[in-house]
């Protein structure tokens, strides 16, 4: 089904939040502050390149993805072990070099390389999973000027489904952070 | 900001670099003094080479770790590493010490190395056959080479970076630039060079091309597990404490975690080819270190060497916390230490661990007067380079 099937097949537009834009990276930080410290936990801030400091002004936890990664990596290395015993010493018993069936030092190499290889593969598609990408739309995007969030501008969304979210406090609260009119966003 | 206060920061050991000196200095005279007594005095003289070449290689490969450092921040024009640098650089010209610490070495040369006897020579064709290059008289000329070229080396990106403190020249930066590129190879070379003399020719018939780049291994190894050391002591003593942050904790932890994994990855390609073809002019080497209790040895490089600060340095917090970084800096230079011991001695000692005081003795002597060299060459200059252009940029640092 194509996006705009889609948008068709389930309603009218519905209100996603508000987005409020900054100028520069300093009030941007200081506003998202702000936005911490009032208890939002489902919100963001898009900026056009890393900002230092910006995890803590969220207050974003670390991520939990090295601990997947971990797993991930352990896995290639007991799987890499796993396959070349059954292979050269169940499945094809075969003398190499004078060796026993089964010598560990010849798996290390493979060992190394599917450690290696899933720890790369879980780290992008663990990140991707974390950030709940691949995302075909998103709210953020109904607003004409958001473009401007991968050039010179800083933004702040602030999702209606955040358990604090309430359409009038929620309004004259990110109207008082120094940014921009506050506007509303559609999904 | 994190770097709020680095401007008040003392950045002059002096006082406490005393205190530095006065003790490695006792303690290095007290270290000879024994070595000396134990193996002259006491008729343990080739025990006493042997434990002067282990602790000789493992001070020498921390200044060559030392000068490589240096070297690669300016390859790479780095900006995080330039608070850490001068201790880097003052580490490094300690090679010239390591020259006097060599004399040892050349007078001990009929004892620790078989192609450096005549009787051995008259009597092995194999050796013969290398003896155009096995000779004493080549030995010392290659010696005299490779501390030329690393005190040399040594000295000239020091004192030009300490002169940048007053200057503040961006010039300076530049030309260091340029010049690490040729002194790199040069450092290559020698290093390579230095270990095949020093450590593979102890046994003569035996012969890896991997064995320059384990020794390179384990001195960055080495290396990277001393410098936290030093900033955390100099802190200790409260210096550099809002110059050198976290952040910078987390780099070094991370390059200590990164040569844990290189020195595993080059020691294992080494043993690996040698097990596979199986040739018996190759296992021999091998085969020492298997037998006869040295096997104990081998697996402790194997397990304390890799997996255990493998896993020990992977988390991100041990990195970023002081504390963690100190146990872990300190476990690998005893690891170190026991590579090196498990690198010189067997083939001496096929039938045993020839364990003796005169180990720890040579290693507190070496060691004394290594420690002591250091802080009299910080005592009086800038631990930071003060003026240099990534300075700022190395205070802001800030990893992602």
């Amino acid at each position: 089904m194509s996006v705009a099937e889609n948008r068709v097949a389930t309603d009218k537009p519905s209100f996603f939040g508000y987005l409020v834009e900054f100028d520069n990276v300093d009030s941007l930080i200081h506003a998202a502050e702000k936005v911490r410290d009032a208890g939002y936990t489902n919100w963001d801030a898009h900026t056009p390149f890393p900002v230092h400091g910006m995890d803590r002004a969220m207050g974003i936890r670390y991520t939990k993805l090295p601990l997947v990664i971990l797993g991930g990596g352990l896995t290639g290395l007991g799987g890499a072990l796993l396959m070349q015993w059954w292979m050269n010493a169940v499945n094809y018993p075969y003398i190499i070099s004078g060796k026993p069936f089964w010598s560990i030092p010849a798996n290390i190499p493979v060992m190394f390389e599917l450690t290696v290889l899933f720890s790369a593969l879980t780290t992008v598609f663990g990140m991707l999973a974390f950030n709940k990408l691949p995302q075909w739309r998103h709210g953020v995007f109904s607003s004409a000027r958001f473009a401007r969030a991968t050039d010179d501008r800083f933004f702040i969304s602030v999702e209606a489904t955040d358990p604090k979210f309430d359409a009038k406090k929620t309004a004259d609260f990110l109207a008082g952070l120094g940014g921009s009119e506050v506007e509303a966003l559609e999904d | 900001m994190h770097h709020h206060g680095a401007g008040e920061d003392n950045w002059v050991l002096g006082g406490a670099a005393d205190g530095v000196f006065r003790i490695g200095l006792v303690i290095g005279i007290l270290g000879l003094a024994a070595s000396f007594f134990l193996g002259f005095g006491q008729g343990n003289v080739e025990r006493f080479y042997s434990a002067w070449l282990v602790s000789f290689g493992f001070f020498l490969a921390m200044s060559l770790g030392a000068l490589f450092f240096v070297l690669a921040q300016h390859l790479t024009g780095a900006t995080w590493s330039v608070v850490v640098r001068r201790l880097a650089e003052a580490v490094s010209t300690n090679l010239g010490l390591m020259l006097i610490f060599f004399i040892p070495v050349a007078l001990g040369l009929k004892t620790l190395y078989p192609w450096a006897d005549p009787e051995v020579m008259a009597h092995d064709a194999l050796l013969q056959s290398k003896q155009g290059f096995l000779n004493t008289n080549f030995f010392y000329i290659r010696t005299a080479i490779y501390f030329v070229v690393w005190i040399a080396a040594s000295q000239y990106f020091f004192r030009r970076s300490v002169s940048q403190d007053e200057t503040g020249s961006v010039g300076t930066t530049l030309g260091l630039e340029k010049t690490a590129a040729p002194v790199t190879l040069l450092f290559a070379v020698t290093t390579t060079f230095a270990s095949f003399d020093y450590f593979m020719s102890l046994e003569p018939h035996w012969f890896s091309t991997m064995f320059g780049v384990y020794y390179f291994a384990g001195s960055l190894f080495s290396f990277f597990a001393f410098l936290p050391l030093m900033v955390i002591f100099a802190q200790s003593k409260g210096r550099a404490v809002h110059t050198i942050t976290k952040e910078h904790f987390h780099d070094m932890g991370k390059w200590m975690f990164a040569f844990t994994v290189f020195w595993a990855y080059i020691g294992f390609s080494q043993y690996f080819l040698i097990w596979y073809a199986n040739i018996p002019e190759e296992t021999g080497w091998f085969y020492v270190r298997q037998n006869n209790g040295w096997a104990t040895i081998s697996w402790l490089m194997l397990i304390g060497h890799f997996i255990i600060p493998f896993f020990g340095l992977l988390p991100r917090w041990v990195k970023k916390t002081r504390m963690t970084l100190v146990v872990w800096a300190i476990w690998m230079l005893a690891m170190h230490w026991f590579d090196l011991f498990w690198l010189i001695v067997p083939n001496a000692n096929p039938n045993g661990i020839p364990w003796h005081p005169l180990y720890l003795t040579c290693f507190l002597g070496i060691g004394g007067i290594y420690f002591a060299t250091i802080a009299l060459t910080l005592k009086n200059k800038s631990m930071i380079p003060a003026k240099d252009p990534r300075l700022p940029d190395s205070l802001a640092f800030e990893n992602v």
